[in-house]
């Protein structure tokens, strides 16, 4: 089996799993309680990467465009098992998901050129902050390479890729040559925890630094809020552990307590 | 023009979110001095879905057929978009923010060299064209001008209730089968099988879930639910932070990218209820929530609520079930 | 869940270890209606105790935390959550190893079992440890781990059994209101909160990182800052899976590289305190809903961790590296810092509003006890001063300073600091006016209070010739760092000829009015119904009879009262007697420390050098000794006081700040034929004294140490009532437990052969090393330490058991591990130097 060349491309994200606050510009989300880290998405992509590139003894490269603290998520997929890093430094909020994926292929055709070309290139599904839901097809489009979108299992043998995830109808599967690049959602694969000596060696890998290769046209954000309150209807059956007899009362009313 | 994706189910009917992206593009077409509305269809179009169509306002039904339309390809899906366009110069082209709607779209878009919007609440104003859509999984709205034709985006699930025209004429099917490039189909479904065995623990088709979030605060804060979750033989359904925390496998989660339940009831404890987890238990008849927050969203949008620490109220409830049980 | 109640006897802000451990304190002391708020849910309600590592390392060097620290452990082993495991500090160089040593001297000074073992030692106990990564390591037995989540509910829980208590989680503070009470000082009323108000008159701030903005809603600052703690949690680890229970490994402390490693079941805990200083401010912290996982637990900026990772995996390689062995959990948690790193407890400026903040778990309960007694008694068991919030100088109530200091001192978590180490961040903040020419003669100045004061002036340098080997010099680096021979040199001349020194850093209020003689009175043990101009040194006590200060006081009119106290302790004094005054408008309490500026000025040639710059008569027959009054020198009015604390003839002089540099400079050129020279504080503090045997508050006196052991008592008490006077009466007539006495060094040779000096804190033991033990169970050790170069000696003041205290009794002291012999010189305040007193007269 060949030996593959994987890149996995992260963006680097604030964690939106608690209460979001939004910076004063109304541009993005305000990372600076909850943390930054990258989309579930894309830790299943770098698992998938890691797994693949293991698989048939070749490896696993990332790709990140943001500021220098994205940095950060390099790291992150080094610490997991890859071993090659890109950053594509730029501020990320300025660029729009077409710029993104004309960045990308830039990236890999000039890996290409060098002599290490990326067989497969895999994405998060959407990133967790601006949801464009595009990146990877357009990327796509501008490599000339076919795309499969929003799966969960990515396996690659003799040079063909298999991936499955769930549609409408059930669990769909694709087989496709390579090159290729692919999308993947969460749920599929679990993301490992970088161990001590991974995280050592991750720290130890060199970065390769770019320069945007064209000139952005940007994201046409006008500004983010927070949505309103939904109103509420809600019937609150008491507070604290006195509530429990109500509690028990609407469970047997809803007949849910029958055994 | 605007050209609505419509997708059907297995029945051959419009899936809801369809219904609500046709109705999301009649205000358009209002707002907009009256422009037509045309369906793409891929495959057959019975005639139930033709004149459910024309009720909300369609004119025209374009229906790709062909052997390149057998199994689903995002790119010969906008392959076959592309001659519908070409023949009916629309300048919005849309569809529900479903998973397909989204990856055809995005083909358009990316084929036509225009910009795209995912998951679209509402417009403003037509020129320029500015979008409200949802963005950080629903959490957060950007307003967005959506410049280049066609517009392309899609409308998320929920954005406007489905709703017929009031006054609705016919609408004409007109076939098409283009031919679709050997490259687009390279990336084509190549078999389904039946959902995979559920793994969730009975999370989809149970009558009652009990739910966990942060509020657990540890791996080891668990016990009482899952002794709730065992006195109501429910299965334990969790939000996305606990398995991001790694407190819980992901197969026990609910929401956007989780599972979808809808139970008789839904108890979320000690989650406060982000679109992302709504998305996957809005389906639930009743819900109780228990929340230290009386504000939280999880409450707001619950039938029931109790405020307290989960870990004061969940024994005390488990408690009550086992003293009515043996009393 | 219970309501907010409308009415409160005292409410405490905060359900972490401290506001557990004060609910069941107060109410254990008879507290009742007593109201318990948290903003957050119990029992974790996301503050800084709910991410502790929990491990508790006994010894430190100071003795108030390690006495905290020591009563927190019995109440934790009490409650059983306390799990005995040992611990190791570790030394990867020689200078730790001899800071180890210097650490085996606070434990044995402590009474705390402690031993210096070799990497063998710990291997054998930690088999997962690479021993050529380090030298040595100090073994402290009796090291734990506690569960202090579960203290705090089992003492919230006995509070509750009390009946007396009613806890209220996830309600808000969103006001404290005041009111004025008599002069002027505020008193509380009210606390609002997001459940309601509460009415009531004691409200204790134990809200941990949350503090400052709290203290701020009733206009009182509580400087502290919350600080990032960075942890990991490695795991799981097959070495520690193997065995049950949270912790069956010692915890290791790796001192040099700032790290710890504690383990947590199958996981190993690595800690970190050698990142860069990343403070936050309060208002900055999320709240429970934005933060990920609490308000205090962090995202990791893993890049600040990075170089720890790789120590602590050089030391634990096989374990941290093992197979599976993943870093699952890694925050950066908050905790809070204090620009002097002691807490900050006690009655704050506002009456009623009390705080117990910046308390780590391992003083938790102890805190809690104490500060509950002092709620209570007025006063505690364990001597706070050190934590008193009355401690902090406007300067050091801003949060830049606190800000500054802990950036600074951030990395001493596990620093080596030397007892005179000085801080370089923000001083400057209180000068004298003789600061300019004090600089230009050289000065090296410490800090006390924010003051500058010089310790010693480089322009004496001459004198170490002429003196010689009279000024003591010191070999070693270690016992000659912020230290110079010149102090010594400074204090042969003042003995010699005359000194002029810098006291402007005194504290200095008046207490005027119809209450004043009363509230004087009421609060020193000397009599102080003296004749107008009359100076008296006191000792001022609390209710149990334990020293709160030591001062002087001058009356200066019927009704009209100067203290005079030092600048270390000036804030809380002031705080003692403002608390103490007659509810009487008439009578108030003025500070005039930024006013007043005092300058002394002693030796054989001091009236002489006072004489020559004034026409009123300063003899000994005109200007006794005790007495004060306003001289005219060269134009100005000076207050002159006899008094001495060198053991000099010699006078203060208060004189207002705007000509204080005229006459420190009159005096510098007057005294210069004479052969005065300016002196630092080092003569004042330390080699005057102690030659004298004069007691320091805060070395010898402190609330621990009563009027007799300390050898102060005299043949008669006042008949006015005075606060502590029913103990102290009590006390003359038993036996005192200890009795401070004054050692010298016999011989200063170490094994190396090189000449060591102790610096204070050494243990004191039998000749031959054993250990002593005085009437309250405690091991004597050195309170102060300093060259008596006028006798050519090396002085230790310590408190022996009584037994010992006896003229001639020949003692070892410990340093570094070696035994020195002392003799007791003497065994009350009778001073080795001129003991009876000709020099001042």
């Amino acid at each position: 089996m060949n030996a593959l060349d994987v890149l996995v491309c992260v963006k680097r994200v604030p964690d939106s799993t608690s209460e979001l606050v939004l910076t004063e510009d109304g541009q993005g989300v305000d990372g600076r309680f909850a943390g930054f880290t990258m989309s579930q998405h894309e830790q299943c992509a770098v698992e998938i990467a890691v797994q693949v590139a293991a698989a048939t003894g070749g490896a696993a490269s990332v790709l990140t465009l943001g500021d220098g603290d994205a940095v950060e998520q390099l790291r992150a997929a080094l610490a997991v098992g890859c071993t090659a890093a890109t950053h594509v430094v730029a501020d990320s909020q300025q660029l729009g998901p077409a710029d993104v994926a004309r960045e990308i292929a830039a990236v890999v055709r000039a890996h290409e050129a060098d002599g290490r070309p990326h067989d497969l290139v895999l994405l998060g599904h959407d990133a967790a902050d601006t949801g464009d839901f595009q990146v990877g097809i357009r990327l796509a489009y501008e490599l000339g390479r076919p795309v499969v979108n929003g799966v969960t299992v990515v396996s690659v043998e003799d040079g063909v890729l298999t991936a499955s995830g769930d549609g409408p109808d059930g669990h769909e599967t694709y087989r496709v040559p390579l090159p290729a690049v692919v999308t993947v959602l969460e749920g599929g694969v679990e993301p490992r925890y970088p161990t001590v000596p991974g995280r050592m060696k991750a720290k130890k890998v060199p970065v390769e630094e770019r320069g945007l290769a064209g000139t952005p046209a940007g994201a046409a954000r006008v500004r983010w809020s927070l949505p309103p309150a939904a109103p509420s209807d809600v019937q609150v059956l008491g507070k604290g552990p006195e509530a429990a007899p109500a509690v028990v009362d609407l469970l047997e009313q809803l007949g849910v307590l029958a055994r | 023009m605007i050209l609505v994706l419509v997708e059907k189910d297995l029945a051959g009917d419009a899936v809801e979110v369809s219904l609500e992206t046709l109705t999301f593009a009649r205000s358009l077409s209002e707002a907009g001095g009256g422009v037509p509305i045309d369906a793409v269809v891929v495959g057959d179009v019975p005639p139930a879905l033709r004149s459910e169509l024309a009720s909300y306002g369609v004119r025209g039904v374009h229906a790709l057929t062909g052997p390149a339309f057998d199994a689903f390809a995002g790119a010969a899906w906008a392959s076959g978009i592309e001659t519908v366009l070409a023949t009916t110069r629309s300048v919005v082209v849309t569809a529900a923010g479903t998973p397909r709607g989204g990856e055809v779209l995005a083909h358009v878009a990316a084929r036509a060299g225009v910009p795209m919007a995912a998951n679209v609440l509402s417009f403003g104003g037509l020129s320029p064209f500015v979008v409200t859509r949802q963005v950080v999984g629903g959490q957060a709205l950007e307003e967005m001008q959506l410049a280049g034709r066609p517009a392309v985006f899609t409308v998320a699930g929920h954005a406007v209730e489905a709703a017929p025209a009031a006054a609705a004429g016919p609408a004409e099917v007109h076939e098409h089968s283009p031919e679709v490039a050997e490259a687009d189909l390279v990336a084509r479904v190549v078999s389904t099988d039946e959902p995979e065995p559920d793994l969730s623990g009975g999370l989809t088709s149970a009558r009652v879930v009990v739910g966990a979030g942060r509020g657990a605060g540890s791996a080891d804060g668990f016990a009482d639910l899952l002794e709730l979750a065992d006195l109501l033989d429910a299965p334990l359904g969790v939000s996305r932070v606990v398995t991001s925390l790694g407190w819980r496998p992901h197969h026990e989660q609910v929401g956007q990218t989780g599972s979808r339940i809808s139970p008789d009831l839904y108890i979320p404890c000690g989650i406060s209820g982000a679109i992302q987890h709504w998305a996957g238990c809005s389906s639930a008849k009743a819900i109780l929530a228990i929340n230290t927050d009386a504000d939280a969203p999880m409450v707001t949008r619950a039938t029931h609520a109790v405020i307290g620490d989960l870990h004061e109220v969940v024994p005390a409830i488990n408690a009550e079930i086992r003293r009515r049980r043996t009393g | 869940m219970a309501e907010v109640p409308a009415t409160a006897d005292v409410v405490v802000i905060g359900a972490g270890i401290v506001g557990n451990s004060l609910v069941h304190h107060l109410t254990r002391l008879g507290w009742r209606n007593v109201v318990q708020i948290d903003k957050g849910p119990l029992p974790n309600p996301g503050g800084s105790t709910g991410h502790a590592s929990n491990f508790i390392f006994t010894v430190d060097h100071s003795r108030e935390i390690t006495d905290l620290t020591l009563d927190s452990v019995r109440q934790y082993q009490e409650m059983g959550v306390f799990t005995q495991s040992g611990g190791f500090e570790i030394a990867r160089t020689p200078e730790r190893m001899e800071e180890l040593r210097r650490r085996m001297s606070s434990a044995r000074a402590w009474g705390i079992e402690a031993e210096l073992v070799s990497p063998e030692f710990v291997k054998d106990k930690v088999p997962f440890i690479e021993t050529d990564q380090f030298i040595g390591a100090f073994w402290t037995p009796g090291v734990g781990v506690v569960d202090s989540l579960r203290a705090g509910t089992i003492m919230r829980e006995r509070a509750l059994a009390t009946g007396e208590l009613t806890v209220v989680p996830t309600v808000e503070v969103v006001g404290l209101d005041t009111e004025e009470g008599p002069h002027g000082r505020r008193r509380i009323t009210r606390v609002r909160t997001t459940g309601g108000d509460i009415e009531t008159g004691t409200v204790v701030i134990a809200a941990g990182v949350w503090s400052p903005k709290l203290g701020d809603m009733a206009g009182i600052s509580i400087p502290l800052t919350p600080a990032v703690h960075q942890m990991i949690s490695v795991g799981p680890c097959p070495q520690l899976a193997e065995k049950e229970g949270e912790i069956s490994f010692p915890i290791v402390r790796d001192m040099d590289t700032f790290c710890y490693e504690r383990q947590h079941g199958a996981d190993m805990e690595v800690g970190s305190y050698a990142h860069r200083a990343i403070l936050h401010e309060p208002e900055d912290i999320p709240s429970i809903d934005q933060a990920k996982l609490s308000p205090t637990e962090l995202p990791f900026t893993s890049d600040d961790f990075d170089p720890q990772l790789e120590q602590a995996y050089e030391l634990m390689p096989e374990l941290l590296g093992a197979e599976g062995a993943e870093m699952r959990y890694a925050i950066n948690g908050l905790l809070s810092l204090t620009c002097d790193g002691n807490p900050i407890l006690g009655e704050s400026e506002v009456a009623g509003l009390w705080t117990a903040a910046a308390v780590w778990i391992k003083e938790g309960p102890g805190v809690g006890r104490a500060v509950a007694e002092w709620m209570t008694e007025g006063h505690s068991e364990i001597d706070l001063h050190h934590s008193d919030i009355a401690r902090f100088h406007q300067h050091q109530k801003r949060r830049e300073h606190t800000r500054l200091r802990t950036t600074e001192s951030f990395i001493k978590t596990y620093g080596i600091i030397h007892p005179g180490e000085q801080y370089e961040s923000d001083r400057d903040q209180r000068l004298s006016p003789m600061h300019a020419s004090q600089q230009k003669l050289g000065a090296v100045f410490f800090e006390t209070a924010g003051w500058e004061r010089p310790f010693w002036y480089e322009s004496n340098a001459g004198l170490l010739e002429q003196y010689g080997d009279a000024v003591m010099p010191r070999e070693h680096e270690w016992d000659s760092r912020w230290w110079s021979p010149i102090i010594n040199a400074e204090h042969l001349r003042m003995r010699e000829a005359a000194a002029v020194i810098d006291l402007s850093a005194f504290c200095i209020f008046d207490i005027t009015g119809p209450g004043a003689l009363d509230t004087v009175q009421r609060t020193c043990v000397a009599q102080c119904d003296v004749a107008v101009g009359k100076v008296v040194y006191t000792p001022v006590l609390d209710a149990k009879g334990g020293f709160r200060s030591d001062l002087t006081v001058m009356r200066l009119g019927e009704d009209h009262f100067r203290v005079v106290t030092g600048g270390a302790h000036g804030m809380a004094d002031r705080a003692w007697f403002a608390g103490h005054l007659p509810d009487d408008e008439a009578t108030t309490l003025t500070d005039l420390t930024d006013d007043v500026s005092t300058i002394g000025i002693w030796g054989p040639r001091a009236r002489d050098i006072l004489a020559s710059l004034t026409s009123d008569d300063v003899s000994d027959a005109g200007f006794g000794f005790l007495t004060c009054r306003e001289v005219d020198v060269r134009g100005t009015t000076v207050l002159a006081s006899r008094i001495s604390y060198v053991g000099e003839l010699g006078w203060e002089l208060y004189v207002p700040m705007e000509s204080a540099a005229d006459l420190w400079e009159a005096l510098l050129e007057a005294g210069a034929p004479h052969g005065a020279v300016p002196a630092g504080i080092g003569v004042y503090g330390t080699t005057g004294r102690i030659e004298k045997g004069y007691r320091a508050y805060g070395a010898e006196l402190d609330s621990e140490r009563t009027i007799v052991e300390a050898g102060m008592q005299r043949p008669k008490v006042k008949v006015a009532d005075f606060v502590g006077k029913e103990a102290y009466l009590a006390q003359r007539e038993a036996a005192p437990a200890a009795v401070l006495c004054t050692l010298t060094v016999d011989d200063h040779t170490s094994a190396s052969g090189m000449k060591r000096y102790m610096l204070g804190g050494e243990p004191i033991l039998t000749a031959d090393g054993r250990t002593l033990t005085d009437g309250h169970g405690h091991h004597p050790y050195v309170t102060s330490a300093g060259s008596a170069p006028s006798l050519g000696k090396h002085v230790l003041l310590a408190y022996l058991p009584p037994e010992e205290a006896v003229l001639g009794n020949q003692l070892a002291v410990s340093y570094m591990e070696e035994l020195y012999p002392v003799t007791v010189g003497s065994v009350d305040a009778t001073p080795l130097l001129d003991p009876d007193n000709e020099r001042i007269r």
